[in-house]
């Protein structure tokens, strides 16, 4: 291929030059060139090294289907690869490189592998790394895991960096009438009539130009420019670089939106990409048709391209791509090719398959008809290239001619992608020799070539057509076609017998030949085909390949295509980067975080924080030169001497409401709440229907018709959205109002034998809490010596005389700054969640690790609260007989027999002698226990602890530590009566 | 992504919702005996085609909807509310509106 770029014509500004590197060497383009219109015009050949074989691979199309110039482009965190060279606008600096070879793509030590091609079949992997044929010796995974890396490292495409991506990518959100998806003829008009109609409408194109095929033709430009200039007067949002990737349910597109991808230095403020979701009431598909490639041996030259890049190039861009050039087709579409690249100075030789008689073409083209292209010759570039003639069914040699490039047609692919992404199966067209959009009864409307419509005005109504129909006005669809003389079917040329090596799928080196292997190998499901010889499966999705594929198939299998079967195409129509599918939700934003009203106070006080889902919540507050097994042992043991605070705001909380309010709790929760007194809080264990436990926590009786219901951290969501559904969808008739007011209020938890005198410090004058004012579990509004109002309720987690301290959120800090002075006098301490771990462990109290939806009330030895007297959600289905089993694990406390001995959480826990499989039960939670002076665990055992007194249990740790010898408990291992909490 | 017209906000995205479940089923009462409980919670058809499902609009407006929606192609055939009262309230304005 030699070739140049022409002084004028083509749409590039001559004025505003370029300078971009490749490979390291800098070269010259011009504004409005892309990557490879920049290369070729440099006569740059060899751009790429091909997946399997790495044979040289030049510049294939001008477009999305590009299946040889795809290089890796920028540098450092940035570099992007697999960037499909005619889809890179150049801009000034650009820098790129080959991929997929060493050194380089010119002289490549990987091309190795094509002389060992033979080997490389469908399959190969399959075949050779499951055992070494013959006898498959070393069969297996692991000699499977050792190949793998060798494989990695050898196939693939480019690699991408393994920085951080420096980028930020937005996402955007959008709504219109009708979304028209391509800028050809047929996608100006249509969106044209509909903006004209009065509807809101939005244009994406993803090319940096409106026009599609009509770029490439300078006589339609007045009109192009017309029909663009029209569009913006009618309101149409017009957007270019945007890329229509995927089609959803009920009118929901995917676009991506390369904004700063083709600007040398951009703004600071702009993303490189943005993600649009488009919700469009109707969708038309203006997406046009791809021309497809013939098999035939050495088809992947560089220098072999499709006849419609030829014409880019040299209308668009300025580049005359060859000086000695030959045409192969099969269809009408190459005419205006050939003459253009005549009239260019190019010598033209035009082979048709087909044999027409007469020829309009100019005297200076030559006409060969009745020939196919059998085979090129040249390695790095062509030099000539080989007829055959049909003969029946069979193919015999024609001569050859010398040239430089070969243009091949081989007929046309509407581009029926998106639909398909919605289901509708593209239905063949033989007359055509293509696949046209299937039928679907969502407002989706082809318009133009991706209609299989041909001709420049046929597009254009049939782009006025689709706008109709989206205004909701039915008429009949218009005709496909649009040739003078019919296409003739044409997939392969090759003699009988020849060993070839004719490219089907150029991504992933996919040749004819292993389309009849894998036939012959059984694999006959075009399903099967396209996973075992991967056709169709690299980042083009089978553009330019897949027809051929199946057609090949079909013909291997004697069937007509459509009987083969096609696949379905998924989304993205071309790849999306994942930091784009990202978007700003990175780094901090990766999920939400929630913090309590004491976040910044809890901070200022020492706390180092740990994440409780969303939740930011002091872990411990240690002193100076304290390490966190230090504090939170100092911490327990000072709440069990003296006092302690803990931020307890992320408890769930929901305001239950209403005359009904206690009839609901009763139903909802499996111990009575009917007739609890105003005034008082009770602990409550509600079940889900399935008779497992749900949550657990206490309800406050406020008032006669008010409540304040407390959930787990963890479950706060899930509890109201439960009574939400139970109030909505079974019990309409309950008058009850549930709401959340987790964020309403802020909450401490003050515990310890000097928890009242701490807190009665902090009282407006007239404020009792005596024994007698609040007893255990009684609850009051209360107002603290500031003036706060909040409320007090007199309950314990830890096992200690405990309050839990309520005022709204916005007074959090104010109480904290009069509650802690107090605690301080009382030698008391802030506390985190390791230490109250600690202290409800002691306790045997459970939370989330042990209510991990598989236990229920009778496991959690929590059964004799479940009343009896009533039905509650969850009380039919907890009596079946399984969830009865006396030998199901149950809560237990678990003590080392060496004190000096610690265990972790997660072991498994099996009988003395027996440590295998599951085991008997598991360990849930431990901690180092202050109050005993040696680790201690909570956990469940096959049977409950009276199964197990006296008897040596070994807590198996698997992968962390060795076994340890254990015996268990009761759970209830400090203070079982209670008397702490009740002094 | 589907699209739900929530008969209090209007058309939005499915993100904005919670499937539910099952919304042909009645559930017993509660001291139902277990064998009735146990059709209700562990008894559900694998429907190919349009079925009837409840779905929370849990970002939204926070109301329990009853949607009839084609498993296949997710088309939605009528939504309404699943309060039973609030759902007769919508059909009488819908017929007064006619």
């Amino acid at each position: 291929m030699t070739a140049r770029r022409l002084d004028h014509g083509g749409r590039i500004n001559r004025a505003h030059p370029l300078s971009f590197t490749f490979d390291g060497n800098t070269f010259r383009g011009y504004k409005g060139d892309t990557l490879a219109s920049a290369l070729m015009a440099n006569n740059e050949t060899v751009l790429g090294r091909s997946f399997k074989y790495h044979r040289p691979r030049g510049i294939m199309s001008a477009g999305v289907e590009e299946s040889g110039a795809i290089v890796t482009v920028g540098r450092d965190a940035s570099r992007e690869p697999n960037v499909k060279a005619p889809m890179q606008e150049l801009y000034e600096g650009l820098s790129a490189e080959g991929q997929n070879a060493w050194p380089n793509v010119r002289f490549d030590l990987g091309a190795i592998n094509g002389l060992f091609s033979r080997f490389f079949a469908a399959g190969f992997y399959y075949k050779t790394f499951m055992g070494l044929p013959p006898f498959e010796w070393g069969h297996g995974t692991r000699l499977w895991m050792l190949y793998e890396k060798l494989i990695r490292k050898a196939a693939g495409m480019g690699s991408a960096s393994r920085e951080p991506d420096p980028d930020c990518y937005d996402h955007v959100h959008a709504f219109c009438d009708v979304l028209v998806v391509g800028s050809g003829p047929a996608g100006l008009t249509a969106a044209l009539t509909a903006a004209e109609a009065g509807r809101d409408v939005i244009l994406v194109e993803q090319d940096f130009e409106l026009g599609g095929d009509t770029l490439s033709d300078p006589s339609r430009e007045i009109e192009r420019a017309q029909l663009v200039d029209a569009l913006a007067k009618a309101g149409v949002r017009i957007m270019p670089r945007t890329t229509a990737f995927g089609l959803y349910d009920h009118g929901t597109a995917g676009l991506l939106e390369r904004v700063t991808d083709h600007v040398a230095d951009p703004a600071d403020q702009l993303p490189r990409q943005r993600f649009w979701t488009v919700r469009s009431d109707a969708t038309i598909l203006a997406t046009g048709a791809l021309e497809r490639s013939i098999a035939f041996d050495n088809n992947d030259r560089p220098g072999v391209m499709t006849a419609a890049a030829a014409r880019s190039y040299l209308n668009r861009f300025g580049v005359l791509p060859g000086q000695k050039i030959v045409i192969a087709t099969n269809n009408d579409s190459v005419h205006h090719t050939a003459v253009a690249l005549a009239s260019a100075g190019a010598d033209v030789t035009l082979a048709d398959i087909r044999k027409h008689g007469a020829s309009d073409l100019p005297a200076d083209i030559e006409l060969r008809e009745g020939v196919a292209p059998l085979k090129v010759h040249g390695r790095s570039g062509v030099e000539a290239v080989a007829f055959a003639s049909a003969s029946g069914n069979n193919w015999s040699a024609a001569g050859q001619t010398d040239c430089d490039l070969l243009l091949v047609s081989g007929g046309w692919s509407p581009v029926v992608n998106l639909s398909s992404h919605r289901g509708a199966k593209p239905a063949w067209n033989a007359e055509l020799a293509c696949f046209l959009p299937g039928l679907t009864n969502e407002p989706i409307y082809h318009a133009g070539s991706a209609a299989g419509i041909w001709e420049y005005e046929a597009c254009k109504a049939s782009g006025e057509w689709a706008a109709t129909a989206a205004l909701g006005e039915a008429t009949a669809p218009p005709q496909p076609g649009g040739w003078s003389t019919p296409i003739k079917p044409l997939y392969e040329v090759r003699l009988p017998e020849a060993k070839t090596k004719a490219f089907v799928d150029f991504q992933h080196d996919v040749t004819g030949d292993d389309v009849r292997l894998a036939q012959q190998e059984g694999f006959v499901s075009v399903e099967h085909l396209k996973r075992y010889t991967t056709l169709g499966m690299a980042t083009d999705q089978g553009k330019m390949g897949n027809v051929i594929g199946l057609a090949l198939m079909a013909d291997a299998l004697g069937k007509d295509i459509p009987d083969a079967g096609t696949t379905r195409f998924r989304p993205p129509y071309t790849p999306v980067s994942i930091g784009a599918l990202a978007g700003r939700n990175v780094g901090h934003h990766f999920k939400p975080l929630r913090r309590t009203p004491l976040h910044d106070w809890n901070l200022k006080h020492g706390a180092t924080m740990t994440e409780a889902g969303p939740w930011h919540r002091p872990w411990y507050f240690a002193k100076t030169g304290e390490v966190i097994d230090e504090a939170y042992v100092r911490e327990a043991s000072t709440v069990r001497k003296t006092v302690g605070i803990c931020d307890v705001s992320s408890l769930g909380k929901i305001a239950v409401q209403g005359p009904d309010a206690a009839e609901f709790l009763n139903r909802v929760y499996s111990n009575g709440f009917a007739k609890l007194p105003i005034g008082k809080a009770r602990y409550g264990i509600m079940l889900r229907d399935d008779g497992f436990v749900m949550d657990d926590g206490t309800t406050w009786r406020l008032g006669e018709t008010e409540f304040l219901m407390t959930t787990t951290t963890t479950n706060a969501g899930k509890v109201m959205v439960f009574m939400e559904e139970l109030l909505q969808t079974r019990w309409p008739d309950l008058k009850v109002h549930v709401s959340s007011v987790s964020d309403e209020w802020a909450a401490v938890s003050v515990a310890g034998p000097k928890a009242r005198a701490t807190i009665a410090a902090c009282l407006a004058e007239g404020e009792y809490i005596s024994n007698e004012a609040l007893p255990f579990m009684g609850v009051r509004k209360i107002t603290l010596a500031n003036g706060i109002p909040g409320l007090i309720a007199r309950i314990s987690f830890s096992g200690e005389l405990a309050y839990e301290l309520y005022v709204p959120a916005g007074h959090g800090a104010a109480m904290m700054d009069l509650l802690w002075p107090e605690a301080e006098r009382q030698g008391g301490c802030l506390y985190g969640l390791e230490a109250l771990g600690t202290l409800r462990i002691e306790k045997g109290h459970v939370t989330g690790a042990e209510l991990d939806g598989r236990v229920t009330i009778d496991d959690a030895g929590l059964g004799k609260m479940a009343s009896t007297k009533k039905p509650f959600i969850g009380s039919a289905l907890r009596q079946r007989p399984d969830l009865l089993r006396h030998d199901r694990p149950q809560l237990v406390g678990i003590f080392p027999k060496n004190p000096g001995q610690t265990f972790k959480g997660g072991a498994i826990l099996c009988a003395d002698g027996e440590v295998s499989g599951f085991g008997e039960g598991w360990i849930t939670g431990v901690t180092h226990s202050p109050m005993f002076g040696h680790w201690i665990g909570i956990g469940f055992i096959s049977g409950g602890h009276t199964a197990w007194a006296g008897k040596t249990v070994i807590a198996s740790d698997l992968t962390r530590s060795e076994d340890v010898e254990v015996e268990i408990v009761s759970p209830h291992m400090y203070d079982p009566e209670g008397v702490k909490m009740h002094g | 992504m589907i699209r739900i017209p929530c008969p209090f906000c209007g058309t939005r995205d499915h993100s904005e919702f919670t499937y539910g479940g099952d919304a042909s089923i009645t559930y017993p009462a509660l001291d139902a005996p277990k064998e009735e409980w146990h059709d209700a919670v562990f008894l559900r058809d694998n429907i190919c085609g349009p079925q009837l499902e409840t779905w929370h609009h849990v970002h939204g407006c926070r109301m329990w909807l009853v949607i009839e929606r084609d498993t296949m192609t997710h088309e939605i055939m009528s939504v309404r509310p699943a309060n039973p009262k609030l759902s007769a309230l919508f059909e009488d304005n819908s017929e007064a509106d006619q």
